[in-house]
């Protein structure tokens, strides 16, 4: 009873909490870091160097009114950005930050492919949000979104096959446990493969420079255009969320996940003194910094452009990739 | 203004498509102000652009008829409010062209000073908004930051940051404070570097070359036909700089070079105007250098009421040819008829041309590349 019923029921609460307050902290970190790449300091008013903000920031979003357009379809309104987040937080379950059990949710045998699905929902809630605004822009967004997840989700997915070929399962934990088998991280293995997951999670986030359903400047904000309140704020919540689940899964497939760097040198094991959890999140604050880092960086593509790159560049590149890997594993 | 009404049709599959009509503007974070544009869109393809303008106009030029001669150059700050000095320097010039009154050296040099900080100023504008429309954040706040420097500059010499007021008929109202050239010197100097880092942020950056290269492409003989004027007609390759051509204030006396484009794309204007800046400062350099000494102020009588006659004087704003075409009776204290060509307005015409073929996010881009404000366009 314990076990199967309050001890997983007590692990989602702890996540969920975890992964929510975790981003409203990562918004706070991107204004920072942005902040600071512009020569400017960020919130600095509620709290010490504006610590606080991360705070603020939902209480005022909670207060605020939130108004469903009168001719907007009220029900699919109302469902989409729930359907962007719930799936964006689904996905914790299967993410492991440690070897023992007590440090995932679950380790299902096709971990790997449940990912995969639960953020290809993801995206709907941002087609349907567009749609049910009954409002010019965020329409031209959500084609736009349509249009996106086709042209990247191919190339991601083939990659992932690829991985799956290198670590010989779907399973998350075997996956980061087979690096250490092989006593390098999959990183050094696959750069391809890295290069085509980070390019395809910048997409799949909707970040700088595949922003394009969001488009600030082309669209007014795009798919969120209609959306006010906590509403507006989920699909936040949903778009830094999957930017932590896409750091995450980089860093488990790529980096070792929540290993030492090392794990097989006995000289190094004092760097066992820290628990898997912060290796894990520290790994994964790496790839946070670098997707800011990208947004205050580089211009936007125009979608034509991001479908070019997805099915002219990517796909052949991952396909091939995938190719390479197989022949390789063959003859080893 | 007429709309053309969406037409449905029914394609051979049996369904219906329809163009899309959306209003971009006048509350679009890209328009620059209160510019809409009404598209015509086929999927995300752009059919027709019309501009409405309008919003912004305070009728500037009827207004100046009933003011007089010295209060318009009030009135100018407000038409180009990011150039504002620049439009001083054409206003000023125009009536002592009427009046022909003689301005000493020294304050045409100043003048020159001043117009070239403008462009830099404006360019700085520009480049930002523009990067911030195509999605670059980063370059908008530190080319806020060098424009800054501009604006105080332009604060020490005459007190304000926006609308100058900055020169009089016959010269200008104050001579340099003490330390001013110093600290000119050192912000081109400290300009140069900043331009350095925008080049390495934008002009190699694959992403930013494919967003315009081969984005709204206007041929020489098509931007002289629309009557296109300033950097984006040179970006045709048109080589039409009116410091060269019919120079004004003090630019005859020194050298320096027009860039010209060759493709007349977006990423043409952008380099052309990138060239500029540094123009700018080689002729703020020369300025500088030569300053001579000398009162900055002309014989002008105290109530200025210039002969009968009209005349019409051009000078290089940072946007294009700014003209005015002023006609006195001779009897007034204002004059009898005010008009003003603005840059902005003629190349804003541009725009439906550029946009025919493009995508919605080249639309931006495009707004961007014209420079335009609307302030100006409006009047």
């Amino acid at each position: 009873m314990i076990d199967t019923i309050v001890t997983p029921l007590l692990k989602i609460a702890i996540l969920l909490n975890a992964v929510l307050v975790a981003v409203t902290f990562l918004v706070l970190m991107e204004r920072k870091v942005i902040a600071w790449t512009q020569s400017r300091l960020g919130p600095m008013r509620v709290g010490p160097h504006g610590i606080l903000q991360a705070l603020a920031d939902p209480i005022k979003l909670i207060l605020k009114e939130d108004i469903t357009p009168a001719k907007a379809d009220k029900w699919v309104f109302t469902l989409a950005p729930i359907m962007s987040l719930v799936p964006a937080l689904v996905v914790f379950a299967v993410i492991p930050f440690g070897a023992d059990p007590l440090y995932y949710v679950s380790d299902i045998n096709v971990g790997l492919l449940f990912i995969i699905s639960m953020t290809s929902i993801g995206v709907y809630g941002i087609i349907l949000g567009g749609w049910a605004s009954n409002s010019k822009y965020p329409l031209l967004a959500s084609l736009r979104a349509s249009a996106q997840l086709v042209s990247y989700e191919i190339a991601v997915t083939m990659t992932l096959v690829s991985m799956i070929v290198t670590a010989g399962s779907l399973s998350l934990v075997e996956i980061v446990e087979a690096q250490r088998e092989a006593g390098v991280w999959f990183g050094f293995i696959q750069p391809v493969a890295l290069g085509l997951i980070f390019i395809g999670g910048l997409a799949e986030t909707n970040r700088v420079p595949f922003d394009l359903p969001e488009a600030e400047t082309e669209l007014t904000g795009g798919f969120h255009t209609e959306y006010s309140g906590m509403r507006f704020s989920l699909f936040f919540l949903a778009e830094y969320a999957n930017i932590i689940v896409i750091s995450a899964i980089v860093v488990i497939m790529f980096f070792g996940g929540w290993m030492r760097p090392f794990p097989n040198v006995e000289v190094l094991s004092f760097l066992d003194l820290i628990p898997s959890w912060i290796w894990f999140v520290m790994k994964i604050f790496v790839f946070l910094y670098v997707f800011i880092w990208i947004r205050a960086t580089f211009p936007r593509y125009r979608y034509d452009q991001l479908m070019g790159l997805g099915w002219k560049v990517l796909m052949p590149i991952a396909i091939g990739n995938l190719v390479v890997t197989a022949i390789v594993k063959v003859l080893l | 203004m007429k709309l053309e009404t969406p037409r449905a049709h029914a394609t051979s599959s049996g369904f219906d498509t329809n163009q899309l009509v959306l209003n971009m503007g006048p509350q679009h974070p890209s328009t620059h102000g209160v510019l809409r544009v009404v598209l015509t869109l086929d999927g995300e393809r752009v059919v027709d652009a019309d501009c409405v303008i309008g919003y912004i106009h305070r009728g500037i030029e009827k207004l100046s008829e009933n003011r007089s001669w010295t209060q318009i150059i009030l009135l100018t700050d407000r038409m180009d409010y990011v150039a504002a000095a620049t439009n001083n320097l054409g206003y000023c010039e125009t009536v002592e062209k009427l009046m022909q009154v003689e301005v000493p050296r020294r304050a045409r040099y100043i003048r020159t000073i001043l117009a070239e900080l403008q462009r830099i100023a404006s360019h700085c504008l520009w480049l930002g908004t523009h990067a911030m429309d195509i999605g670059a954040m980063t370059v908008l706040l530190y080319t806020f930051r060098e424009r800054e420097f501009v604006l105080d500059l332009f604060e020490e010499f005459c007190g304000a940051r926006l609308t100058y007021n900055a020169m009089r008929i016959g010269g200008l109202p104050l001579d340099l404070p003490p330390g001013w050239d110093k600290k000119t010197r050192a912000f081109c100097d400290l300009m140069e570097t900043k331009l350095e880092d925008y080049e390495q942020l934008l002009t190699n950056n694959r992403i930013w070359i494919q967003r315009t290269r081969d984005v709204g492409v206007i041929s020489g003989e098509d931007a002289i036909a629309l009557g296109m004027c300033g950097p984006p007609l040179r970006a045709s390759g048109v080589s039409r700089d009116l410091r060269k051509d019919e120079p004004y204030a003090a630019y005859d006396e020194f050298e320096f070079d027009i860039p010209l484009g060759t493709r007349g794309d977006t990423y043409d204007r952008y380099l052309v105007r990138m060239e500029e800046f540094h123009q700018s400062i080689r002729i703020i350099r020369q300025a500088l250098d030569g300053l001579p000494e000398g009162p900055v102020m002309g014989k002008v009588p105290r109530l200025i009421k210039p002969p009968a006659g009209e005349t019409y004087h051009a000078i290089e704003s940072p946007k294009g040819e700014l003209g005015y075409f002023i006609v006195s009776d001779g009897k007034s204290t204002s004059p009898y008829r005010f008009r003003v060509r603005p840059p902005s307005f003629c190349n804003l015409q541009a725009l439906k041309r550029l946009a025919k073929g493009h995508l919605i996010a080249d639309v931006v881009a495009l707004i961007g590349t014209i420079d335009i404000v609307l302030g100006e366009v409006d009047r």
